[in-house]
């Protein structure tokens, strides 16, 4: 490390917010996504503002890449090392600054997990919708980077729709409020750009978000199904019957045993699909659209519908489904997890040929599905102890996102493009599009120092593609539930 | 349309029209009450001239919010004639059109399946388009409870300043890959860009609506989980509607009180045909934390939003008021009532008007479109 930048960086920071060694280093060389592994050539742990923008200020000077980082949950490998680069952690702004139950919001730092503000307000009635599956360990920062779903995301939306405002430090150490306290705010929806912006347009130092009243009353319908495409299809009509769940889960026959094997949640074990459909609101709107829904089930052909009957077995139907990718993990040593997107209308479709190219790869896949929103996540089964398994995960899972693309979706719901999609990206984005991104990237960090290289690939990474692979691997934190 | 001559050279395996196809399957035409008049290589063409030349253009759509923001400039590039639904499967809850389609033309295709738009966009004259309602970027009643006309855009395509065409976003809900450009189109005027094509997110329409009114002096009751999807003070008078299925409507009305009152009073004040609004003196349009204090600014006022949006009648100095709100912690717009040339739209902060002058030179490098328009030095 150049001795005149280390000299800058300890004067920025106290002794102990400033990890040089090469044991210190070793937790923050990779995130959620821990196929990819680097080494920083420090991680900094400012407390105060003050500290964080005197970090920026350094970097900036001796042009050093900085890659900020939350709770490291991350799935694409966004908070992933550069090995010239510094890591600003945000872990030691972890407070909740403020939490006003007037107007429905709560001031906190990035570093506050997710669930953690739901826990915060619970005794206000209130909550903070999205609930990406880690939410007990992911924190609110990283959320804003990724722009982090769940599964309450056709109803109550992604981050980007549960936000006020935040302040943001740019590379020069400048300190922007983005976003008011109102519903709206003068000038350009900064706020908007920033959320999911995966750590290269600034670094997130506060965030206002939105809290919603929790409502009066939740319920959850599972139904099974003989074929995938009846489920599917179901899914149309219960939308198209005018109702809107806050979750409707699908899962196909090898999770639905994977998860039953595992959390014992009374699945049909025989069905081909299930659909888990919660309906939520007051009280006496949400036992009117109970019978309404079970009603479009069994016209769609479902082969049993059971509502729950109390809150412990609503709990219980959704433990399995939020227990779904480590049960899979219980049935194969590894498992690589893709995150496309599609209009629904193709799902059959899309995982009819999901099933061809699980043939034709000789690896096995699990399908676990946000049917509300279209956002898919087939868990691809293999053995990274036989070489050879990897390299036919990695082309399914490539040929996987293509074709979510080709149907009008997306490589990414919400996990984000990181490090482990860039070539992913390349099928989405023309090189005018790419060029676009990078001219928007420069408006905010001329110098490209802000996590460099993540999130947007570059036009030579593009036009390399084909002689390049994505990397699996299997999740890290095998405890967090997934979905 | 789209250029494919770097296709080769960079070895995309998609080309611009080939990916992201619309679905089409339900779409019958039958239904489409325009055709498309305005290919994209017409527009194409203009906006080369306009760089060539260094003529700036000044976007038109329906022209039913000329009066809205700071004056245009340059020559008009009508862009109302590039319209027509493109794609709707209302079970996906997902329409997409194109940026010239008149507003009215979408929300009876949404009525006639029991969808509508979520944020309930004001249209001011009947000529308004779909491209018009994002680029002023203006929500209307239900806004607080059904979110705002960004939340429900998922995806646009639009020509940016060099000519191209970009598609950002897509048809989806769940969409993270690439920086969210299409929310940033919504409310930037015009000025980063030409919309081509938008993709919204739609919602099932309430089985039951009502309308109560609250005479002077009778309190309406305040409870969290009453559907209420709109509200509005004015003259002392306060209006509720709520929004469910027609037992939890019933219900709420038996726990409320209040007398039933006519639908129309939310589309008036979202046109702003109401009587209130019948003014030559400046309109205040102010955005404020819904829970804030009373302004306690001369003037009259109009309040929505459960407070969170406040009009104002004032011949009030802008800075004097401008004060006052930005202690509430909101912002004031001069909405009506002024020459297009002074401070519309709130002052920002040296930094951040900077940062959005780097924005609009990263999509419009010329300052070609509406310059002016949002901020002077935009």
């Amino acid at each position: 490390m150049n001795p005149t930048f280390l000299a800058a960086l300890r004067a920025a920071l106290p002794a102990n917010s400033l990890l040089l060694e090469a044991e210190a280093l070793r937790p923050y060389e990779c995130d959620g996504l821990s196929a990819y592994k680097q080494i920083p050539l420090a991680v900094c742990l400012p407390e105060t503002l003050e500290q964080a923008q005197a970090i920026l200020r350094v970097c900036r000077e001796h042009q050093v890449p900085v890659v900020a980082r939350g709770a490291g949950t991350g799935l694409s490998g966004g908070a992933l090392p550069l090995a010239d680069g510094v890591i600003l952690s945000l872990a030691r702004f972890n407070k909740i600054l403020r939490i006003d139950a007037d107007n429905r919001l709560a001031v906190v730092q990035p570093g506050v997990r997710n669930l953690a503000i739901s826990e915060a307000v619970a005794h206000l009635g209130l909550y903070y919708a999205p609930d990406p599956s880690s939410q007990i360990a992911c924190s609110i920062g990283g959320n804003v980077a990724e722009n982090s779903g769940g599964v309450h995301c056709l109803k109550y939306g992604l981050t980007v729709h549960n936000l006020l405002a935040l302040k943001v430090l740019t590379i020069d150490g400048e300190l922007l409020d983005i976003g008011l306290q109102a519903f709206d705010s003068p000038g350009y929806d900064l706020l908007a750009l920033m959320t999911g912006s995966e750590g290269l347009l600034g670094i997130v130092v506060e965030v206002t978000v939105k809290l919603l009243v929790k409502p009066e009353r939740a319920q959850v319908v599972l139904a099974a199904f003989a074929s995938v495409e009846t489920a599917g299809a179901a899914v149309a009509k219960i939308i198209g019957a005018g109702l809107l769940p806050a979750g409707l889960e699908m899962m196909d026959n090898l999770s639905i045993r994977a998860a039953e094997d595992f959390v014992h949640a009374g699945y049909p074990v025989d069905a081909a699909a299930i659909l888990l459909c919660e309906l939520d609101g007051a009280n006496a709107e949400v036992s009117e659209q109970i019978l309404a829904l079970r009603a479009v089930l069994l016209d769609a052909g479902a082969t049993e519908v059971r509502t729950a009957e109390d809150d412990a077995q609503r709990l219980k139907f959704w433990a399995g489904r939020k227990g779904a990718f480590p049960a899979v993990g219980r049935i194969s040593p590894d498992y690589y997890c893709m995150d496309g997107t599609i209009p629904r209308q193709h799902l059959a479709r899309v995982l009819g040929r999901i099933g061809e190219l699980s043939t034709q790869y000789g690896l096995r896949v699990a399908n676990v599905f946000h049917a509300g929103d279209g956002n898919l996540h087939p868990l691809i089964l293999f053995d990274a102890n036989q070489p050879d398994e990897l390299h036919r995960a990695e082309a399914f899972g490539t040929d996987i996102l293509k074709l979510c693309v080709e149907v009008g979706g997306t490589v990414t719901g919400e996990h984000g493009i990181g490090v482990e999609k860039l070539d992913a990206a390349c099928s989405q984005f023309t090189p005018e599009e790419l060029i676009q991104f990078h001219a928007i990237k420069a408006a905010f960090d001329p110098d490209g120092l802000l996590n460099p290289g993540k999130a947007v690939p570059t036009l030579h990474r593009c036009a390399e593609m084909g002689r390049m692979h994505v990397h699996g691997g299997a999740l890290p934190f095998p405890d967090l539930p997934r979905f | 349309m789209k250029t494919e001559g770097n296709a080769d050279v960079f070895g995309y395996r998609h080309s611009g029209e080939s990916r992201n196809p619309v679905p089409s399957t339900t779409w019958t035409p039958a239904f489409a009450g325009v055709t498309n008049t305005l290919e994209v290589t017409e527009l194409i063409e203009r906006i080369k001239q306009a760089i060539t030349n260094r003529t700036p253009l000044c976007i038109r759509g329906g022209g039913s919010k000329t009066f809205y923001g700071r004056a245009g400039v340059g020559e008009t590039l009508n862009v109302s004639g590039h319209r027509g639904i493109i794609a709707y499967e209302p079970t996906e809850l997902v329409i997409t059109a194109r940026a010239g389609t008149p507003l009215a033309e979408i929300e009876a295709v949404l009525a006639a399946n029991q969808q509508m738009l979520p944020f309930e966009p004001p249209h001011f004259t009947e000529t308004s388009t779909l491209g018009g309602m994002v680029a002023a970027g203006l929500s209307g009643p239900r806004r607080p409870w059904g979110g705002s006309v960004r939340d429900a855009v998922l995806g646009v395509k639009l020509l940016n300043g060099r000519g191209e065409v970009l598609r950002l976003g897509g048809q989806v809900m769940k969409n993270v890959a690439g920086y969210d450009v299409s929310r940033l189109m919504v409310g930037a005027l015009g000025t980063l860009g030409v919309l081509l094509e938008v993709s919204l997110k739609v919602l099932p329409r309430p089985a039951s609506e009502r309308t109560l009114l609250f005479q002077p002096g009778e309190a309406a009751i305040r409870a969290a989980q009453l559907p209420i999807s709109a509200s509005l003070e004015v003259d002392g008078k306060r209006y509720l509607r709520l929004s469910a299925s027609a037992r939890c409507v019933e219900q709420a009305i038996a726990q409320m009180g209040g007398d039933q009152t006519d639908a129309s009073i939310w589309a008036a004040v979202r046109d702003q045909t109401h009587p209130f609004f019948a003014t030559d003196l400046p309109l205040w349009r102010i955005s404020l934390p819904a829970a804030a204090p009373a302004l306690n600014l001369p003037g009259s006022e109009l309040i929505e939003w459960n407070g969170a949006l406040r009009w104002l009648i004032s011949d009030l100095p802008g800075k004097t008021l401008r004060q006052r709100v930005v202690t509430l912690g909101g912002h004031a717009t001069l909405f009506k009532g002024h020459d297009g040339g002074g401070k519309v739209f709130q002052p920002l902060p040296p930094a951040m008007l900077a940062l959005h002058q780097r924005v609009k030179l990263a999509l419009d490098p010329q300052r070609i479109f509406n310059p002016g328009r949002l901020y002077p030095e935009l």
